[in-house]
């Protein structure tokens, strides 16, 4: 008798569930944000992680997050834009990063003025980009073969550029600009300006230092925390004003969804500036990251050079047939792909203050590895840039988790534990995928 | 009392969201060809996939019975096991090996590891005479047409001891003459006694060929209808019973439409084979066409209609082009690139929509925009309300059935795909269109609804340009019509005085003439 009972509530249970995934379009809310539940999920677990309690979400960890994945953002972003072409990749970044910084050290100890040597770096990547791209777009060779000679010859070429020693860069400036060090921070000129302000936000200020935290409120980074709130205006503002075009327009979207993820986001931008501010204030390298993924998120959702890229990644036969030149959209992914590489080469030379002909070995496949990782197909026509975003932080997480001894203090475990995120990534979206049809 | 060969009864099949199948009811006697025919999305491939053992048993309610036994596929090969083969509609044969390779493929001949290639070509060459194949088994499928592909298809399905014969669109992408051939014998291979089902949306095929004819609607049966009386049954009748409604005029008229001054001019267009540069696939053909006026290009299956169009169309197929184009009496030296065409106001609607028309892992809004952006965009940079605006117009216009326009088109039927497909040149708001093909693999209402389309077009003064293998369409639909053969233009008719049977006549009569030379 109770068994039938306990059967039935068993059943009405299932159905209401049910009945409340399909309401709530739980599926598709999973299927959305699979990789940025998946980054919560891990950064919770990390920061409760047991002897390494709260560790992963210090001041100091987030501020080398970013640092120390710089190069992984900026040449994801190039690497997006190629594989939405038809998920082709590009193998030569890490070798022409490591080229272009190769020839900048050279120049900067030849004296050269520093401003020049970095458009100079800039350019060559650019050039290199172009050459490659000249060789995908217009000859057809396949961009797999292209860049695999390019990451050879690159390679070669930084030996030969640095006759196969390190080179040190000692010019201040680049290094506060491009490096990662304790000078590379955005200064803090309200402190310094608004004597006022400075004394709101010191240890003479009682409510202020509960609010802050007794040990950082006296140099609390005023500056960088301005940034942060302008940064959450600016894109409260934008968000609103899409919202409101939606309505205007019909276009049925949840707005309850948009709104949270707004609230989210906003949140979000506001805690990394608050931890920022508590340590050393806004890294340079984070104003280098958020100035390229701003550029190119609007290029890849507003331009009609971004609506090729996709278009061609979707159909190439159809989208020429449109009036696309389509070995155009390709030499434009690959063109900005190599002035990409191009900075991340000033970044990475930055962040070591110097360049060895061995750095950028693998940036490729890390680049490549947070586009798939951040829902990008393997065929391309699909891929934003704000999923790369949460597959690289995703990736960068597991890599300081795995530095300050979460999950397994050896070191050698590292790429395993990558590769298995990155195959457990793609898997599901294969999976997800299969399920819709 | 004939036996029943296969049954099935009651079957419900349900996916997230839409119920596929309603409680169908199907049966199929021993020796007879059946048609299932239905709009597109009606269930017909759905109930093939649930006989077959793709849907597995336990993801569908009602039971196959087939042979007296009740069925519980669960994959292919199970059904396959019981001699229920499907051809499908794509052909699904690698070029680059031979007949009898493929013919064997995942059914190797002899031992588990080597396999007896004797044996395999041996049996191959048999069956390739049984579906009166000449070639060898060691011909690389590449080296024959697609006509012949097909045959070697159901020679491949006999080689797995083939009791029931499923055949999925056998004819869509054959020519008249061939499909005529391939209709002979399976009237042929019923005589010996084999049953097939046959699905296709020609119907003059399905009224010569079939015995039975079950119409499926919504995912429903709406009617078996016995085809073995005295009289044929009629097309009208059958349409009836898809679209749940007499199509009294499948053409609808277009009254009123003055013809202006001619528009487009060709003379002396020849076009080479982009790989074998000697061929020529457009040879001396001229031409013209009218403002308001539909002209038809009417041809079999490689007559050079589709090569014509595309060089038109910014010199986007062959090499080693000649020919002068007027347009409004002016010559014009074409550009490389399609763009250059759709800058002079030339529009090519493509025989291919998933292949060379659309991206459908786009949305519709993207489609509609993708051959115009620069109307809708300010220096490049999209203007994201004015092409929802744009996007929502051509919905309303077309009356294209999406839940919205940000609906990806991959998710749309085929007719609702066209009809994206035309949104998107009508858009680029071109003079001359070129329709390529614009209702195969359509259903019948989906086609009136383009037909009216054409007609819209032409009265605002645009120049249409139909190319299609159907007859009746051809004829319905053109003020004027070309007819192509051997890449070269052999007649030009007026449609009052022109038949089906004259037609076909001038086009036998080239073929004549091309052998005699």
């Amino acid at each position: 008798m109770s068994n039938t009972v306990s059967k039935a509530s068993q059943r009405s249970l299932k159905n209401t569930l049910t009945e409340f995934m399909e309401k709530y379009k739980v599926g598709a809310f999973f299927q959305k944000y699979t990789m940025t539940i998946a980054l919560v999920v891990i950064v919770i677990i990390f920061n409760f992680w047991q002897g390494k309690e709260g560790l992963i979400l210090l001041p100091s960890n987030i501020n080398s997050l970013i640092a120390d994945n710089a190069y992984v953002f900026v040449l994801a972003t190039g690497m997006l834009l190629c594989i939405l072409t038809g998920g082709n990749i590009d193998l030569s970044v890490g070798s022409v990063a490591c080229f272009t910084a190769a020839i900048g050290a050279t120049l900067m100890a030849g004296g050269m003025n520093v401003w020049l040597a970095v458009l100079i770096m800039l350019l060559i990547g650019l050039a290199i980009g172009a050459f490659q791209g000249f060789w995908i777009a217009k000859v057809k060779v396949p961009a797999f073969i292209a860049t695999l000679a390019g990451m050879y010859a690159f390679r070669g070429f930084s030996n030969v550029v640095l006759k196969g020693e390190t080179a040190r860069i000692k010019d201040q400036v680049f290094l506060d600009v491009f490096g990662t060090g304790k000078t590379s921070y955005i200064p803090d000129v309200i402190r310094d300006k608004c004597p006022g302000l400075a004394n709101t936000f010191s240890s003479q200020n009682e409510f202020m230092t509960r609010l802050i935290g007794e040990g950082t409120i006296d140099k609390f980074n005023l500056t960088c925390m301005l940034i942060g709130i302008i940064a959450v205006i600016v894109f409260v503002t934008l968000k609103v004003r899409k919202i409101m075009q939606q309505k205007k327009l019909g276009i049925s979207q949840s707005v309850t969804g948009q709104i949270i993820s707004m609230v989210l986001i906003t949140a979000l931008i506001l805690w990394v500036s608050f931890k920022l501010s508590s340590y050393r204030g806004f890294p340079m390298v984070l104003l280098w990251i958020g100035l390229i993924l701003a550029i190119f998120t609007y290029v890849t959702e507003k331009t009609a050079i971004g609506r090729h890229l996709y278009a061609v990644g979707g159909n190439e036969k159809a989208t020429a047939l449109s009036g696309v030149k389509t070995h155009n959209v390709y030499w434009f992914a690959y063109s900005v792909m190599g002035f990409l590489a191009g900075l991340a080469g000033i970044l990475t030379a930055g962040k070591a203050k110097g360049i060895d002909p061995t750095y950028g070995v693998g940036y490729e496949m890390d680049a490549i590895a947070a586009c798939f990782v951040g829902g990008a197909s393997a065929y391309g026509g699909t891929g934003k840039v704000s999923g790369m975003i949460i597959g690289a932080t995703l990736m960068g997480v597991i890599n300081k988790g795995m530095s300050i001894g979460i999950i397994s203090s050896d070191k050698n475990m590292l790429k395993v534990v990558k590769g298995l995120v990155l195959m457990a990534a793609v898997m599901f979206d294969v999976l997800s995928k299969r399920q819709k049809r | 009392m004939p036996k029943i060969l296969l049954e099935m009864k009651n079957i419900t099949k349900e996916f997230p969201g839409v119920k596929a199948l309603k409680n169908v009811n199907f049966q199929v006697e021993e020796g007879e060809i059946h048609a299932l025919v239905g709009e597109n999305g009606a269930g017909k491939s759905t109930l093939m996939k649930v006989l077959s053992g793709i849907h597995p048993y336990g993801s569908y309610e009602g039971d196959v019975i087939y042979d007296g036994q009740v069925c519980k596929f669960t994959q292919i090969k199970d059904s396959e096991k019981k001699g229920i083969v499907i051809i499908h509609q794509e052909l699904a044969l690698i070029p680059e090996m031979t007949i009898g390779e493929n013919m064997y493929l995942g059914n190797e001949q002899g031992h588990k590891f080597a396999i007896n290639w004797n044996k395999t070509y041996f049996e191959a060459d048999k069956y390739l005479k049984m579906v009166g194949l000449e070639e060898s088994s060691k011909v690389q499928v590449k080296n024959i047409g697609t006509g012949k592909q097909q045959l070697v298809e159901i020679a491949k399905a006999l080689a797995k001891n083939a009791r029931l014969l499923i055949l999925d669109e056998p004819t869509s992408s054959l020519n008249e003459e061939d499909s005529r051939a391939l209709l002979d014998l399976m009237l042929n291979f019923k005589k010996q006694g084999m049953t097939m089902i046959i699905i296709t949306h020609k119907l003059n095929e399905v009224a010569y060929v079939a015995d039975k004819i079950t119409v499926l609607r919504d995912g429903a049966t709406i009617e078996t209808i016995d085809n073995r009386g005295a009289e044929r049954v009629s097309e009208a009748r059958i349409i009836k019973g898809m679209v749940g409604r007499e199509l009294t005029n499948r053409f609808p008229k277009r009254e009123g439409v003055k013809i202006g001054d001619v528009e487009m001019e060709i003379k002396n267009w020849t076009v080479h084979h982009p790989q074998y540069v000697e061929r020529k696939v457009v040879d001396d053909v001229s031409m013209y066409v009218r403002k308001g006026e539909v002209v038809g290009i009417y041809g079999l299956m490689g007559a050079g209609r589709t090569e014509l169009a595309m060089s038109i169309f910014g010199h986007s197929y062959g090499t080693n082009f000649s020919g002068e184009l007027y347009l409004n009496g002016k010559p014009i030296k074409m550009g490389k690139n399609a763009s250059d065409a759709i800058k002079q106001k030339i529009a090519y609607v493509t025989e291919d929509r998933k292949g060379n028309g659309l991206v459908l892992s786009q949305s519709v809004k993207v489609n509609t925009s993708l051959a115009n952006l620069q109307a809708i965009s300010n220096k490049s940079v999209i203007d994201a309300d004015k092409e929802y605006a744009v996007a929502e117009e051509y919905r309303d216009k077309l009356l294209i059935k999406t839940p919205s326009v940000e609906q990806l088109v991959g998710n749309l039927s085929g007719g609702n795909q066209q009809k994206v497909l035309l949104a998107k040149w009508m858009f680029a708001e071109p003079d001359i269109l070129m329709l390529d093909e614009p209702t195969r693999g359509i259903d019948v209402g989906a086609k009136y609804e383009i037909y009216c389309i054409i007609n819209e077009l032409a009265a605002a003064g645009k120049c249409v340009i139909l190319i299609s293998s159907e007859l009746p369409e051809v004829l319905g639909m053109s003020d004027r019509i070309y007819i192509m053969n051997e890449a070269k233009i052999i007649k030009e008719m007026k449609t009052e005085d022109a038949t089906q049977e004259n037609i076909m006549e001038a086009i036998l009569a080239s073929e004549r003439k091309h052998d005699n030379e």
